[in-house]
């Protein structure tokens, strides 16, 4: 038996460069909530969202760095190979950093209308967002369990953050013990996996499958089939969407928005990771179960979708379709698809944000009933028209970047030949289309030509929304550089 | 007469400037001062009218004898996926953009918007780009942009200025549309990903077309997919429901650039895209699209008589003329091609004319209901003879544009279709019977006392009303200007055809197409 001082410890070296962003987003978030709690002023909600920004745009603008250094130098991990600095890696944390940017803009008049502390909530968002990095850089599946825990744990408070609405707590609930079970779901696919395999490191599992034949691979299989799982919760994909209307409905509107952007695209990067970067040799046994569960989920989404009347519950099952299209692109298992999937989670994440962005500026009163956004073409036309533009984006009208998005989707099925989930995308996206085109009648057509509510839009909100719709039109009209963009991102394992 | 020489037409990109300049029209538009409504609409059609000038340029710059596409421009768009901003003109599209060109600065000008008038010219603007831009379209990923973005400005003139149902049917026409070209997407994929084997990925409808490098069925499938997007925009019956509905509710601006530009997108995508694609599929297709269209001209003739509403009267009518189109169209002859081309302008013109006037008479009247009017011809005999002029142009009359086309048609398409023909001959009569008699319960009469009071045609009337009666005379007496430019384009359609599959054209040396000539040149000699 060997003793313990034999063994001599040597501690994996650590990429500090790389993991900043995450070490930024916490720090300030656990500087904010120090400041805040020990100083006796009252601070304005300025300031938290000031410090929000500010840890957004310096992670967005070391991520960049990063970008180019991994772009020129190739891809590498860090932390035993735990945790990857890859073009994969780098593009979701772009993405989330100008998600944390645009949601606390957002949510400024959102905060001061509704009097909540606005400290602890932009705290929170910071570690959810951190957690949504870690999600997205895991090379291995406890850290990217983590890196779930902590992305989830941050929701759940930031949807109960509206203590006096009793629909907020509920949906807070709702979420909590739902996403413990996928939370159940995925740990228990991590231990078959690691049963099957002797790791959790996703490299480490890769090189294993390429080498060995199982002679019996059911309990491999099984944790595979629990990982998706885990993951299909977490992106809201049919049947496992059940929560997502609910939630989405009861959560407020710039958490719902940061929830159907930033925490889907965190889960569809670790579905990637695992799935295409760890499992390519299980492809055969994994793309059909995704392909049968992205028609449900655009089917599901698109039908229900059009039987609402409650706005947030519309745009909750559009962005179940659009988990939908994801799953498309992804069941291709190629890098084309995959780059196609990250174009599609890009575009769509900053569409559905100011989505909720006008949602919130239009205010709750019993509900988000449509007929409070009729004759808004008329008193707020710049608003309207900047919503129409992001609803027929997700519809997937031409010279938006919703467009671009599904044609590589669909491209991305024609690929690999499968014509028939190519042509169900499409069809759905008529479907869809209806209930979007209902939402733009509203604010347009009235009856009698009279005008809708006097909409006050803070400045942060508009440049924000501003933003967002030239984003959305410019990627519509010139996407090759987001294309680029996404296809330097397609994950890669390292072992470091 | 060509003073400036092709080269250096070639240089300046006026098809690029031809779809750029009413989109910046309309962001200037958009732009203006909201106190100042006056100046939009004449600021708009200075916008509208300087891209139809540039129509016309094209049109006087067209070199006739060359079949292939003129003042082309190919700029690389989406490198990645092989896709180019590639556009160009030929014999085929030309009169469509000259069309498109001209009747958006009549309707503008011509037609009163009643209230917003800056989004109402802003639309306007950008359908007219739209339109030009499918119209001129030589990549398919280019094309389908345009194809579904012009729905978008006509989806909101519809629902922003139209009836008392018009939610229903904007949205309908919408989704009507886009539920069609979804299938066309992924078969425009396809035929993309599956040609690339031979020589990289690629949109481009010239290099596609070329390559033919699908198998059998596959083309026919994605032939299938082209076509039922297609017909859905002609219409062709069953497919045209949401025709009557969007026509009947959409303001009367957007019921003109419906009828003259927008259907014209659906014969006119079969022609381009469908069977210059897939050019075996067509032929095997062809005898269901030619039996959907004989049935549309019997069916819409049948049904425009029934209808109570002059405007609905006009829209079934128009599924009437597409269906004569579509029968030209896969009946694969010379003439038959000619006519439905030419059959495409016509029909733009006397049913764009038609829907400007029926738009005027509801100004006066303040209904459509044919049974409430009753001898208007009393009381504004002008505008009565103007409404006979293009009403009997759309009946098909000779010595009118409509005649012409339908008379190359039902020519072309004997040799080939013969007793299809023979039905949709019969078509010509029933348009005679339901435009007629619409006419006759209308104008004739003894006019009670609400019709008496209705006011002639007013001088700015006439004048927007004049080119399209100047269109219709001169094209249905000297076509020739027209056909001489359409029929190189068509040859070359059809040498394709017989390329790529087993037909074969019946031998044009026909005397046929002689004897029309001549007809035309003594009219003319008159």
């Amino acid at each position: 038996m060997k003793t313990i001082s034999a063994a001599i410890f040597e501690a994996p070296s650590v990429d500090w460069w790389g993991l900043l962003p995450q070490m930024v987003l916490l720090g300030v978030a656990l500087s904010l909530l120090l400041i805040t709690s020990i100083s006796r002023r009252k601070f304005a909600t300025a300031f938290s969202t000031l410090c929000s920004v500010l840890a957004g745009s310096t992670v967005f603008l070391i991520a960049l760095g990063l970008w180019g250094d991994v772009q020129e130098l190739g891809p590498r991990s860090s932390l035993a190979s735990a945790f990857g600095v890859d073009g994969f890696s780098i593009f979701f944390t772009i993405l989330i950093s100008l998600g944390v940017v645009t949601t606390a803009l957002l949510s400024h008049s959102y905060i001061e209308r509704e009097g909540i502390d606005s400290a602890e909530f932009h705290a929170l968002l910071m570690c959810s967002a951190a957690g949504a990095i870690v999600m997205a850089s895991a090379n291995d599946l406890i850290v990217m369990f983590i890196g779930l825990e902590a992305l989830s744990i941050g929701l759940y408070v930031m949807i109960a953050i509206h203590t006096r609405r009793a629909e907020a707590r509920e949906a807070a609930m709702k979420y909590f013990v739902l996403g413990a079970f996928s939370s159940a779901f995925f740990l228990y696919g991590i231990a078959l996996v690691y049963g099957a395999t002797g790791s959790t490191n996703l490299v480490q599992i890769r090189d294993y499958l390429d080498e060995v034949a199982f002679k019996d691979e059911h309990i491999l299989l099984a944790g595979i089939g629990l990982l998706l799982i885990g993951l299909a919760f977490k992106v809201a994909a049919a049947p496992f969407h059940f929560w997502a209307p609910d939630v989405y409905q009861g959560a407020p509107s710039p958490v719902t928005g940061y929830m159907a952007s930033i925490a889907k695209a965190a889960g569809f990067a670790a579905l990637l990771r695992v799935f295409f970067a760890a499992l390519p040799s299980y492809k055969l046994d994994w793309s059909p179960i995704i392909s049968a569960l992205a028609i449900l989920t655009l089917v599901v989404g698109a039908v229900m979708a059009i039987l609402q009347t409650d706005v947030k519950r519309m745009l909750a099952f559009s962005s179940v379709s659009h988990a939908g299209y994801v799953l498309v692109a992804i069941q291709s298992a190629n890098a084309s698809g995959t780059s196609a999937a990250l174009f599609y989670l890009f575009t769509y994440s900053f569409v559905v944000i100011g989505s909720f962005g006008v949602v919130s500026l239009m205010g709750w009163k019993d509900g988000h009933s449509l007929d409070r956004y009729s004759g808004i073409g008329r008193s707020r036309p710049v608003l309207a028209l900047t919503f129409t533009v992001f609803l027929l984006a997700q519809a997937g009208v031409p010279l938006t970047s919703g467009f671009v998005g599904k044609f590589q989707v669909i491209t991305s099925a024609v690929d690999v030949e499968n014509y028939v989930l190519a042509s169900i995308a499409m069809l759905t996206a008529v479907i869809s289309a209806y209930m979007y085109l209902k939402i733009v009648m509203t604010m347009y057509v009235t009856e009698d030509n009279s005008e809708g509510p006097d909409i006050a839009i803070h400045w942060t909100s508009g440049v924000v929304l501003g933003g967002i719709l030239v984003f959305t039109l410019v990627v519509g009209i010139i996407p090759q550089f987001l294309i680029d963009f996404s296809q330097d991102a397609v994950p890669v394992l390292i072992a470091g | 007469m060509d003073l400036l020489g092709s080269a250096e037409v070639a240089s300046f990109p006026v098809l690029n400037a031809l779809i750029l300049l009413p989109a910046i029209g309309a962001l200037v538009v958009a732009l203006l001062p909201k106190n100042r409504p006056e100046i939009v609409r004449p600021i708009g059609a200075l916008f509208a009218l300087g891209a139809g000038a540039m129509s016309v340029f094209v049109m006087i710059k067209f070199q006739i004898s060359d079949s292939g596409f003129q003042f082309e421009s190919y700029q690389s768009w989406i490198p990645s996926l092989g896709i180019s901003w590639h556009v160009g003109v030929d014999g085929i599209s030309l009169w469509l953009v000259v069309l498109t060109g001209l009747i958006t600065p009549i309707v503008l000008l011509a037609v009163d918007p009643h209230h917003d008038p800056k989004p109402y010219t802003a639309w306007l603007l950008l359908l007219q780009a739209g339109s030009f831009g499918a119209f001129l379209a030589l990549d398919l990923f280019l094309f389908f942009v345009m194809f579904e973005i012009v729905l978008v400005p006509m989806y909101m003139l519809i629902g922003g200025w139209g009836y008392d149902d018009r939610r229903y049917a904007a949205t309908k026409f919408f989704l009507y549309t886009m539920a069609g070209s979804a299938l066309m997407l992924v078969a425009i994929v396809t035929v993309a990903v599956l040609s690339a084997k031979d020589g990289g990925l690629t949109f481009d409808v010239v290099e596609l077309a070329n390559r033919q490098s699908l198998a059998t069925n596959t083309s026919r499938l994605c032939f299938a997919a082209f076509a039922l997007a297609f017909v859905i925009k002609v219409p062709v019956a069953p497919f045209h429901t949401w025709l009557p509905d969007a026509h009947t509710q959409a303001p009367t601006a957007g019921s003109v650039v419906l009828a003259a530009v927008m259907l014209k997108l659906g014969a006119y995508g079969l022609l381009r895209f469908g069977i210059y694609l897939f050019p075996e599929a067509a032929v095997w297709l062809a005898p269901t699209l030619v039996t959907l269209g004989v049935f549309g001209v019997i069916y819409g003739a049948v049904v425009a008589a029934m209808q109570k509403d002059l405007k609905r009267l006009v829209a079934y009518s128009s599924v009437a003329h597409m269906g004569f189109i579509i029968l030209g169209i896969f009946a694969f002859t010379t003439q038959s091609l000619q006519g439905g081309i030419l059959q495409m302008v016509n029909h733009g013109l006397s049913t764009g004319a038609l829907f400007l006037m029926v738009g005027m008479l509801y100004e006066r009247r303040k209904t459509r209901a044919i049974a409430e009017l009753k001898g208007i011809q009393t009381a504004a005999p002008v505008f009565a003879g103007f409404f006979t002029v293009i009403m009997l142009s759309s009946v098909g009359v000779p010595g009118l544009n409509g005649f012409v086309g339908e008379f190359l048609i039902l020519i072309g398409s004997f040799e080939t279709r013969r007793w299809w023909t023979v039905i949709a001959a019969t078509g010509v009569i029933l348009a005679a019977v339901y435009l007629l008699w619409a006419y006759q319960r209308v104008f004739h009469g003894e006019p009670t006392s609400a019709d008496e009071k209705t006011p002639d045609l007013k001088l700015r009337e006439g004048l927007v009303l004049a080119p399209f009666i100047v269109g219709i005379i001169f094209l249905g007496i000297y076509p020739k200007p027209l056909l001489e430019r359409i029929e190189p384009a068509v040859d070359r359609l059809l040498s394709h055809i017989e390329q790529h599959s087993d037909y074969e054209r019946p031998e044009p040396n026909t005397p046929v197409i002689i004897d029309v000539h001549h007809e035309t040149e003594k009219e003319e000699g008159h």
